[in-house]
């Protein structure tokens, strides 16, 4: 193993592991401050209970999104030192940007939500989730941005050696960061949507807190009736940045060996990259791909062996994990479209419900593989065309990464176990009956003392 | 010349106020074990910076970004360079910070236990550590001309760099434990008062010896005896050291505390004073040193991101300063009941 491999892991693992609850983070904050904005419009006392009990949810899975992130912020400094020098000029203010633009927002309104209960009015309050929910959504602005800029350079020029910024605007608005953006987020609401209407089923399957349950699951079921078409537009959106700019990871996401007019979609492939084909080939349908990435059936498309065995990106991984993002994508408007049409009669919905709780790890996969697909997919460059993963890497002794990645595997090993059994745990126990008022409280207080 | 030097002293700005913010909650942490004796001494003083901590973690993360852009050959030497000690710092605050979260959640002293020793751990440990970094800095380390360090974790180890560990320690056990006498009352607030009274005195003599050792360690005099003007960084910090204690006799919590932030914002800005132009030293060859002018972005960077900061971080300070006055007041046991709280 050397420290380029070990580096790659390490990223990967931290970055896989912080995804696992970003998505939660930037979902739940919106459905959070929605449920309390209904709340405070309404007086219906139910959605501050929904408020409360998606909250302490939402608060144990912010903390380990906050930690977890922290590591990668420097992370590109200690394991990424020659890409850090070399890019630092752009991805380094991007970075910076959305700590003073988006972190500070989100850290410390949250300190004020989950502490200002009785110190602010309700209207306050309910003002104080909306810019978490805000500071949350603006850092996925600018670390995709970051991140589209590694997968499409643009605005900069080549001197002394390094990337230097020439333009601002084209870097934050180009094509690449606003569809990366829209579908990342949205693909984060399908999977809070998921959470929620998951959760819900799991009580209303029980008969318990049936009107709290009925009503969260319905919040869940619109917000994620919306944002599965949205991913789904914009997947189809996605692809076609993607066609035009990295010619290699589209032919990898289709496993499309030979450059073709017409070219297809095929429902089923095993590629066989010692062999430069596709082993195996079943349902063809020819022209669609040309069609959905070029809206023109008989455009030509670039296959894999017109690029030198060194720039083609990891075949197999990279169809396997598009295939398997598009398929859940197409299962989730399914499922929120059945919910829809049963939306009146969840409790007569047995199997629906029970099918729900199942449901919920898939968006994390989807999104996973959505990850997998983009960061392989640019491979073996770190930024596309212009500097190879293997020249980013630090100067530093394989025994160091070692023991981190070590340390890390068994760091957030227990972290996640712990997180995430907090989160069903909680999600289990359901909403606290009654939320005392602040006059039982008191007298509670006074008893414990 | 002159951006690059502004964006210097921002860089040094942003460390000196994460310090002092992110500081007594470092402290608290230190302190956790000796001050909180009951079940209710430790929510108590895991909810005096409940509220704050986050935030205040946020300066640390904007100090590295703006590493990152301003000065990104300094981001990636002395980040690589510093490697082993730096994921020692990561993951002390990782663990730190899921534990105020985890701790409450489940009503068993085995699993409080667990957080009330990686609370304890995640607070020392980076105070240490960030302090044995920066009197490293202030000395310099051995880099080469390719930007490696010719050492290991225990070049840092030196008397100079753990004599830094151990003032930022006390610097911040102090600034903690002023932090509880405001939000705290009765034993748990007496016991944090006596604690800053006996901190005091090591905290002065480290002081001192620090600014001595400086003398035969570090270059960092060099700009205090071409611009005497200078020393009066020093004297702040040391003013703040004697408003200390003043305001410790009279029980003037916040204004104590004022003075500790002071001694921190100036104990930083010392050496900041005494880098400049120097960002990351080498003890090996001048040449090899990584400084404000040799290290920078671009002119267009550094011009776009002080536009950013100029707009934004007041916004930052002004909602910051709004929410340290919502909770300044005393934690009660009313807010320990709330379902939301740690
Ligand atoms: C699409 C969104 C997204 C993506 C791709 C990333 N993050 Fe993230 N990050 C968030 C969205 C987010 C968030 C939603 O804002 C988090 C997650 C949980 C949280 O509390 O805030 C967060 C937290 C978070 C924090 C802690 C912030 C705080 O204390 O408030 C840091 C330092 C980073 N992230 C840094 C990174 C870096 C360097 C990434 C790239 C490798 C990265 N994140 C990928
Ligand atoms: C949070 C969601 C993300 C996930 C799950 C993810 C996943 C991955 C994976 C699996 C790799 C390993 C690829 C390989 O080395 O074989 C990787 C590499 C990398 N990614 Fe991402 N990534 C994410 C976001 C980002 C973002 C937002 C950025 C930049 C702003 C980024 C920058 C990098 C870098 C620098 C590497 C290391 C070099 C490389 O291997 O290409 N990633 N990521
Ligand atoms: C339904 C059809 C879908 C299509 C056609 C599609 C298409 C794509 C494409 C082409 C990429 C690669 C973009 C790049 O490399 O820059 C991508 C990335 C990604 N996808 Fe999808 N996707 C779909 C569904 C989903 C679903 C359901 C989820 C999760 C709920 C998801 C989550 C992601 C994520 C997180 C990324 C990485 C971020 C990005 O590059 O945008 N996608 N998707």
């Amino acid at each position: 193993m050397d420290v380029l491999l070990l580096s790659r892991l390490q990223f990967a693992a931290t970055t896989m592991f912080h995804f696992l609850f970003v998505p939660l983070t930037l979902g739940l904050s919106v459905l959070v401050a929605w449920m309390e904005t209904r709340y405070v419009r309404t007086g219906d006392e139910t959605y501050l209970r929904m408020t409360k009990f998606w909250g302490k949810l939402f608060l144990i899975n912010f903390a380990v999104g906050v930690v977890t992130g922290i590591t990668l912020e420097f992370q590109f400094g200690t394991n990424w030192s020659r890409y850090s020098a070399y890019v630092g000029d752009i991805f380094g203010s991007l970075l910076a940007i959305e700590a003073t633009i988006a972190f500070f927002l989100e850290s410390t309104f949250i300190g004020v939500w989950v502490f200002g209960w009785k110190k602010l009015s309700k209207k306050a309050h309910a003002r104080v989730a909306w810019l978490v929910a805000l500071g949350s959504n603006f850092s996925a602005v600018w670390i995709l941005v970051a991140n589209a800029w590694m997968q499409n350079p643009v605005g900069f020029t080549m001197r002394d050696g390094r990337a230097e910024l020439v333009d601002f605007a084209q870097v934050v608005f180009q094509k690449f960061a606003i569809v990366k953006f829209i579908h990342t987020v949205s693909a984060a609401y399908v999977l809070a949507a998921f959470v929620v209407m998951g959760v819900s089923a799991y009580h209303l399957l029980k008969k318990q807190h049936i009107e709290f349950f009925t009503k969260s699951f319905r919040t869940g079921l619109g917000f994620g009736l919306i944002f599965s078409l949205v991913v789904f537009i914009l997947g189809d959106l996605n692809g076609v940045v993607v066609a035009e700019k990295q010619p290699t990871k589209l032919a990898a996401m289709e496993s499309l060996w030979e450059t073709t007019t017409r070219a297809p979609v095929v429902l089923f492939t095993w590629p066989d990259p010692e062999n430069e084909r596709n082993a195996i080939e079943i349902g063809t349908i020819p022209g669609l791909l040309s069609f959905l990435v070029k809206h023109d059936v008989n455009a030509e498309i670039p296959g894999l062996k017109d690029f030198p065995k060194e720039d083609r990106p990891p075949v197999l991984i990279v169809s396997y994990a598009f295939k398997g993002m598009v398929g859940l994508g197409v299962m989730f408007i399914l499922l929120t479209g059945i919910g829809w049409f049963r939306r009146n009669k969840l409790l007569d919905s047995q199997l629906f419900l029970k099918i729900m709780v199942l449901a919920i790890p898939l968006p994390y996969l989807a999104i996973q593989l959505g990850w997998l697909v983009t960061e392989l997919g640019r491979q073996p460059w770190i930024v596309y065309g212009l500097m190879r993963t293997s020249e980013a890497v630090s100067p530093i002794a394989t025994i160091q990464v070692f023991t981190t990645l070590f340390g890390f595997i068994l760091l957030y090993g227990l972290l996640g176990a712990s997180g995430f059994y907090l989160i069903v745990k909680n999600a289990k126990k359901g909403p606290k009956e009654e939320e005392r008022g602040d006059t039982t409280d008191i007298a509670a207080a006074e008893a414990v003392a | 010349m002159v951006l690059q030097s502004i964006w210097f002293f921002l860089w040094g700005l942003l460390w000196a106020v994460f310090f002092m913010t992110d500081g007594f909650d470092f402290g608290i942490g230190t302190l956790y074990p000796i001050l909180g004796k009951t079940e209710e001494d430790k929510r108590m003083m895991i909810n005096a910076k409940g509220p704050l901590w986050d935030g205040n973690q946020v300066w640390l993360i904007t100090a590295g970004g703006v590493t990152f852009a301003a000065f990104p050959l300094v981001y990636s030497v002395m980040f690589s360079s510093l490697y082993t000690a730096l994921m020692l710092i990561l993951f002390a605050l990782i663990i730190r910070g899921v534990s105020f979260e985890f701790r409450g959640k489940i009503d068993d002293p085995r699993w409080r236990k667990i957080w009330d020793t990686t609370i304890f751990l995640g607070s020392f440990l980076p105070a240490l550590l960030f302090g044995v970094a920066f009197a490293n800095i202030f000395q310099g380390l051995p880099i080469d001309r390719n930007g490696l360090l010719q050492g290991n974790l225990l070049t840092l180890l030196n008397p100079y760099g753990l004599l830094g560990g151990v003032l930022f320690v006390a610097l911040f056990t102090m600034h903690g434990a002023l932090w509880l006498c405001i939000r705290t009352e009765g034993s748990l607030q007496a016991r944090a008062a006596a604690t800053a009274r006996k901190i005091w005195p090591v905290e002065l003599g480290l002081a001192v010896v620090f600014l001595v050792a400086s003398w035969f360690a570090t270059s960092l005099y060099g700009n205090y005896l071409a611009y005497p003007a200078l020393f009066l960084v020093i004297l702040a910090a040391v003013a703040g050291l004697l408003g200390i204690r003043i305001f410790l006799a009279k029980e003037a919590y916040v204004k104590a505390w004022f003075s500790s932030a002071a001694t921190i914002v100036g104990a930083t800005f010392f050496g900041v004073v005494g880098l400049f132009p120097n960002l990351f030293p080498s003890t090996l060859r001048d040449t090899y040193s990584l400084t404000a002018f040799n290290a920078s972005s671009s002119p267009l960077t550094l011009k776009i991101m002080l536009i950013v900061v100029l707009l934004f971080l007041p916004a930052v300070i002004a909602y910051q300063i709004w929410a340290y006055t919502k909770f300044s007041d005393k934690v009660t046991l009313t807010d320990l009941l709330d379902d939301h709280a740690y």
